[in-house]
């Protein structure tokens, strides 16, 4: 539910003229909701930023989301987070 | 990625029969500063209150689609969470309230010049809402609109 919640919440402030980026742990969901810009990664529920008190992995998945603003691809981006970069 | 196999069997039946929204157009702003000129706000579903604030509610039907303001001073290890969720370990967020709402490291980004300052303050929403029309015509707009009123560039959201 959450992840639908975030999609339908990013699009209401997308549509208002804010840019905005979201985590996705369900990918199929927000692909229906279809939120402008999404980083869509490989963790469990309740862990959208990968571990507890691991700022180096939190940093990178936040850059990577962070990125997708200056992705050249017209919105709806749904990019799969790549843990090896 | 989190897989319904991780839910109890109720849960795994409810989600297969849900009908999420789905919407074919997509909403586009583009982002028109760098992102070290922007004022940028977060937002979680992950039910974080402040310890003053009213808790979301359980037991509403549908799901509570309220929202919570959490000041940009705030200290996150003392949020409490108010989720009505059972579908999913609670324990990485209590441990750390970054893995949801990564405030702290917003801080660091705004201290290193990659983003240009954080709002004044964040929102937060308990995202177990499986009755999403209020959200949708309510509390998401109602939260746009302060964000837009307090000058927010951009915007980052997660969810649990």
């Amino acid at each position: 539910m959450c992840n639908q919640s975030v999609g339908l919440i990013q699009r209401a402030i997308e549509d208002i003229g804010i840019s905005t980026v979201s985590i996705t742990l369900v990918k199929s969901i927000t692909e229906r909701v279809n939120p402008p810009r999404a980083l869509s990664v490989p963790y469990r529920f309740g862990y959208p930023l990968g571990e507890p008190n691991n700022p180096a992995l939190q940093r990178k998945i936040i850059q990577a989301a962070l990125d997708l603003f200056r992705d050249e691809q017209t919105p709806p981006v749904i990019k799969d987070w790549d843990a090896t970069a | 990625m989190a897989s319904f196999d991780e839910l109890d069997f109720k849960l795994r039946v409810f989600m297969k029969l849900y009908r999420y929204r789905r919407y074919d157009s997509t909403p586009h702003t583009p982002l028109r500063l760098s992102l070290s000129d922007c004022r940028v706000a977060l937002v979680t579903t992950a039910g974080f209150h402040t310890p003053e604030d009213i808790p979301f509610d359980d037991h509403f039907k549908g799901g509570d689609y309220s929202y919570r303001e959490i000041p940009n001073s705030a200290d996150i290890r003392t949020l409490e969470i108010a989720h009505r969720s059972t579908a999913y370990d609670q324990s990485g967020l209590e441990s750390d309230p970054n893995l949801a709402f990564p405030l702290e490291r917003f801080h660091e980004l705004e201290d290193e010049g990659v983003i240009g300052s954080l709002n004044a303050r964040h929102f937060s929403f308990m995202g177990s809402v499986t009755a999403p029309g209020r959200l949708i015509k309510r509390s998401a707009p109602a939260v746009a609109q302060h964000l837009k009123e307090d000058g927010v560039d951009a915007v980052f959201l997660a969810p649990i």
